[in-house]
């Protein structure tokens, strides 16, 4: 199911599709090794619910919701 | 390599890899810090003796990849681009490979000469990863050094590499990325490149032609402009990307990373043996708690409570043993400079002293300071900083700020009694420009601790029913202020500026070192002192010429003159016929006397025990035995009769010198200046005198007080300050003392705090806005509180009362509007 990844649940996981973002957002998710195609688990979200925290290959990443909606996901 | 030319070695690394620690064992104590030109990133460089041969070593900031996506990667990018580096040492995260050799992979594919540094194998053991770096070294064709820096572990290794690596010339042999179906266009525009400069060595012409074909904007321009591509070649590299993308239906970018991607997959798994464990990480352990929804803020508070109980009110209390140094210092420079005369000083002596004062003022904060520094490199070391924006970010980032924004706002004062200097110098830490400048410009109007005695005169003298509402108020108000304010701001002024996504690792948790954290602290506690205290001094002259001249006019000259006489006279009929008649004779002697009699009454003052009392009295006794007898404790009749005239003749001169300097005040230029502004501030209730004292307070805070002490003497100098200032015919109300105390909040920040907000803002004009800005609004706020509580007949409560809830209205409103972002729109 195509989402986009603040749609996606603490605990949730799911699989990078697509950044809609491509030039900054992507910029710096590739440099930081995350990429379509990439695994991707959601970890938590702040105790305010924005941030929310996610894991790819090993690597914690946190990220604003408002960023979130530029990756497309398909969930497992 | 040429002989003459200097050798430069780079360090290169993803953040947390232990970059720094490597620069620190390799360069020990010979480090400079300045700044890249043109940005607030610290280029970070020193010496190192290799085998004999000194290297320049420059540590870049740290960068995920060669493609900029920050202030940071875009220095580092830059840099390397220019090729001027003889060797880069590559550090990295043993803990983490498979993130960090994507750099690695890219480095090697320019065909620079590189070392990869393994640092943290201890952290990677730990894991239980075992890495091979004999296959490593032999699949990526660079030598491999495995460290553990925190432990001074392979240290030597690496310098013997180094050292090697320097010594015979190296040989470039660029790593070769398959990149499949793009190989055909890569192998097109490589071979455009070197025809267009067929002598250029690196970067290697297959890396440029990569890099353009990923088409990352800002990139692409640097490489142009560096390698002096042209148009044609800009056309078929848009060509082959369009085709490309048709053909594939891949993102030219995202296939070149993959390509990487698969490329250290299998280094990964060619040399790194995973112990197969299903056990979750300490540091993901530990970040249950702390990101924990109701324990995580719980901790956040807690930990914000510890740093500004250790730094601001332990570090308080220290300075009580460092400021009798201070008070030494002074009373040195006392002794060296000439003495007082009977009416006025020489303008030396005061000036010295001015000018000590304002030194030792912010000399004063250096222990605070020095705790501050070395608690945020603890929380900066032990990686607990970006686990507080997380927590904060969604709070601060309504009002344009930045999850990071939190420790500036606490070490500014986010309650009361902070401090601006190392609140702006901890905004350098903030990755989003427009939120890092939006903080950066508003944390100096929080509560800092030089406004504090202000308040507190203010609160005792007008609010004396109702003191806690009132410091209530206070403590508040400027969290009120700065929210709004920094939203306008960046809605406004900084709407321009850059903002970058929020996206940052949560690393792992570290034990930081001793060094790493005193080191950080030093080099902080240096930088304040170097940048901070000879401008302070400097502006500190200028104020004291502003209030020292043009000085008395020969009218008022003559009539102090005149008092003069008069005092003498009286104090030479007192003690006529004693023995004591021949101190009359000559002016010089009086008043050596009446310094004599009042360094003493100060020493015996400060003397604790018997002991101490016998040895001044012995020491005054050797000084003067004639002056002794007079001001002893046990003096006979004739010693006490002189004693009380001497009291009276010092008492009379202390009323004259506090004439004189009144009227000095009142003609200076400031004074004139005060004056000038009168018809203006009386709309905020601000009379010439209170114009005075907050003019004077732009070089510190703390003058205030003392200023209005010395306008604010009675005839008789008695009573306290506040006494004076509540009498009925100073004019001051309540009303007065709410309009003064939000002029106050905004007050526009010191010259310590200004020439922080330059250093990390880069810019004048930041400055410059930092410092008028908060000085129209507070006027404004004041003539608002003054003139309409007055039209509406406010008590001083009310009108603060009232004020207060404007701002929180205005900070629920402000909060609404949705943030400026330059996301595209969904």
């Amino acid at each position: 199911m195509l989402t986009t990844l603040d749609q996606i649940q603490p605990g949730g996981s799911c699989r990078i599709a697509k950044v809609t973002y491509a030039d900054l957002l992507g910029a710096r998710l590739m440099n930081m090794g995350v990429y379509p195609g990439s695994m991707l688990r959601v970890v938590r979200n702040a105790p305010l619910r924005d941030p929310m925290e996610v894991e790819v290959n090993d690597i914690y990443l946190s990220l604003r919701r408002e960023e979130a909606r530029f990756i497309e996901v398909i969930c497992a | 390599m040429t002989e003459f030319r200097k050798i430069i070695l780079v360090l290169v690394g993803q953040p947390n890899c232990g970059k720094s620690t490597v620069f620190n064992a390799l360069t020990g104590a010979s480090q400079h810090v300045a700044n890249w030109p043109g940005v607030t990133v610290d280029r970070k460089s020193g010496m190192a003796r290799i085998d004999g041969i000194k290297a320049e070593i420059i540590d870049l900031p740290g960068a995920y990849g060669i493609t900029a996506s920050s202030p940071e990667e875009r220095v580092t990018r830059d840099f390397l681009l220019t090729g001027q580096a003889h060797c880069m040492i590559n550090v990295l995260n043993a803990a983490s490979l498979s993130q960090g050799l994507t750099l690695t992979v890219e480095l090697q594919e320019m065909g620079v000469p590189l070392i990869a540094n393994l640092n943290m194998m201890d952290n990677a053991v730990a894991r239980g990863l075992a890495i091979d770096t004999v296959a490593l070294e032999r699949l990526l064709s660079v030598p491999v050094v495995p460290t553990s820096m925190n432990r001074s572990r392979g240290i030597k290794t690496l310098k013997e590499t180094l050292s090697e690596q320097l010594r015979r010339p190296a040989i470039n042999t660029p790593l070769r990325i398959d990149y499949g179906q793009m190989e055909h266009s890569i192998k097109v525009v490589q071979e455009m490149i070197i025809d267009l400069c067929p002598k250029r060595q690196e970067p290697s012409a297959r890396w440029i032609a990569v890099k353009l074909m990923a088409g990352n904007a800002d990139d692409a321009e640097v490489m142009c402009r560096q390698f002096s591509c042209g148009e044609k070649l800009k056309e078929v590299v848009a060509k082959s990307r369009a085709a490309f993308e048709f053909e594939t239906g891949l993102s030219p970018a995202v296939h070149i990373a993959l390509c990487r991607r698969q490329t250290v997959s299998k280094l990964v798994e060619a040399c790194v043996m995973a112990r197969t464990t299903n056990s979750i990480s300490s540091s993901e352990r530990i970040d249950r708690i702390v990101c924990h929804p109701i324990a995580g803020p719980l901790l956040l508070l807690g930990i914000i409570y510890l740093l500004y109980y250790l730094s601001i009110v332990q570090g308080y209390r220290l300075t009580e043993y460092t400021w009798p140094l201070l008070a030494k210092l002074r009373q040195g420079i006392e002794w060296l400079v000439p003495a007082p005369g009977f009416i006025e000083a020489p303008l030396i002596t005061g000036f010295c002293l001015w000018l000590t004062d304002s030194v030792n003022a912010l000399l004063n904060y250096v222990p605070i300071f020095f705790i501050l520094f070395a608690l945020i490199a603890v929380l900066e070391d032990t990686g607990y900083m970006p686990r507080m924006a997380f927590i904060m970010d969604r709070a601060l980032h309504r009002f344009g700020l930045h999850g990071q924004s939190v420790l500036p706002m606490v070490l500014g004062g986010v309650y009361v009694g902070g401090c601006a200097v190392p609140a702006v110098m901890a905004c350098k830490g903030i990755p989003d420009e427009r939120s890092r400048l939006a903080t950066i410009l508003t944390v100096p109007m929080l509560n800092c601790m030089a406004k504090v005695p202000l308040y507190i005169l203010l609160v005792n003298t007008y609010f004396t029913a109702n003191k806690g509402w009132a410091m209530f108020f206070i403590s508040s108000i400027s969290l009120l202020i700065v929210l709004p304010v920094a939203k306008l701001l960046s809605l406004t002024v900084l709407k321009k500026k850059e903002t970058s996504p929020f996206i940052m690792t949560l690393p792992d948790y570290h034990l930081p070192t001793i060094r790493g954290v005193l080191g950080k602290a030093l080099e902080r506690v240096w930088l304040y002192l170097k940048k901070i205290t000879t401008i302070v001094a400097a502006v500190a002259a200028i104020i004291f010429i502003l209030l020292q001249f043009p000085g008395p006019g020969e009218t008022q000259i003559a009539r102090y003159e005149e008092e003069k006489r008069t005092m003498l006279a009286d104090f030479s009929r007192a003690i006529s016929g004693t023995r004591y008649a021949e101190i009359c004779a000559s002016e010089e002697t009086t008043l050596a006397l009446i310094l004599y009699a009042q360094t003493y009454r100060k020493e015996r003052m400060q003397a604790r025990t018997d002991k101490a009392l016998a040895a001044i009295n012995e020491r005054y006794e050797k000084r003067n035995s004639l002056f002794f007898s007079i001001v002893r404790t046990e003096a006979d009749g004739e010693g006490q009769k002189a004693n009380r005239a001497l009291r009276a003749l010092s008492r009379q001169r202390d009323g004259l010198l506090v004439d004189a300097r009144r009227d000095r005040l009142e003609s200076s230029i400031l004074g004139r200046l005060g004056k000038a502004m009168e018809p203006v501030t009386a709309w905020a209730g601000f009379d010439w005198r209170i114009n005075v004292a907050l003019l004077g307070a732009l070089a510190a805070k703390e003058s205030v007080v003392a200023t209005l002490g010395a306008i604010y003497v009675p005839d008789e100098n008695q009573g306290s300050l506040e006494e004076r200032m509540a009498r009925p015919d100073t004019g001051m109300t309540p009303l007065h003392a709410a309009a003064l105390i939000i002029f106050m909040v905004l007050f526009p920040p010191c010259v310590a705090a200004a020439i922080a907000v330059k250093i990390q803002s880069a810019s004048t004009g930041f400055m410059l806005l930092a410092i008028g800005f908060p000085a129209v609004l507070g006027l404004g706020f004041a003539m608002l509180i003054f003139s309409s509580g007055q039209a509406l007949g406010l008590t001083g409560l009310g009108a603060l009362a009232a004020f207060y809830t404007l701002a929180l209205i205005l900070t629920i409103g402000t909060g609404v509007i949705r943030p400026a972002s330059n996301l595209p729109p969904s």
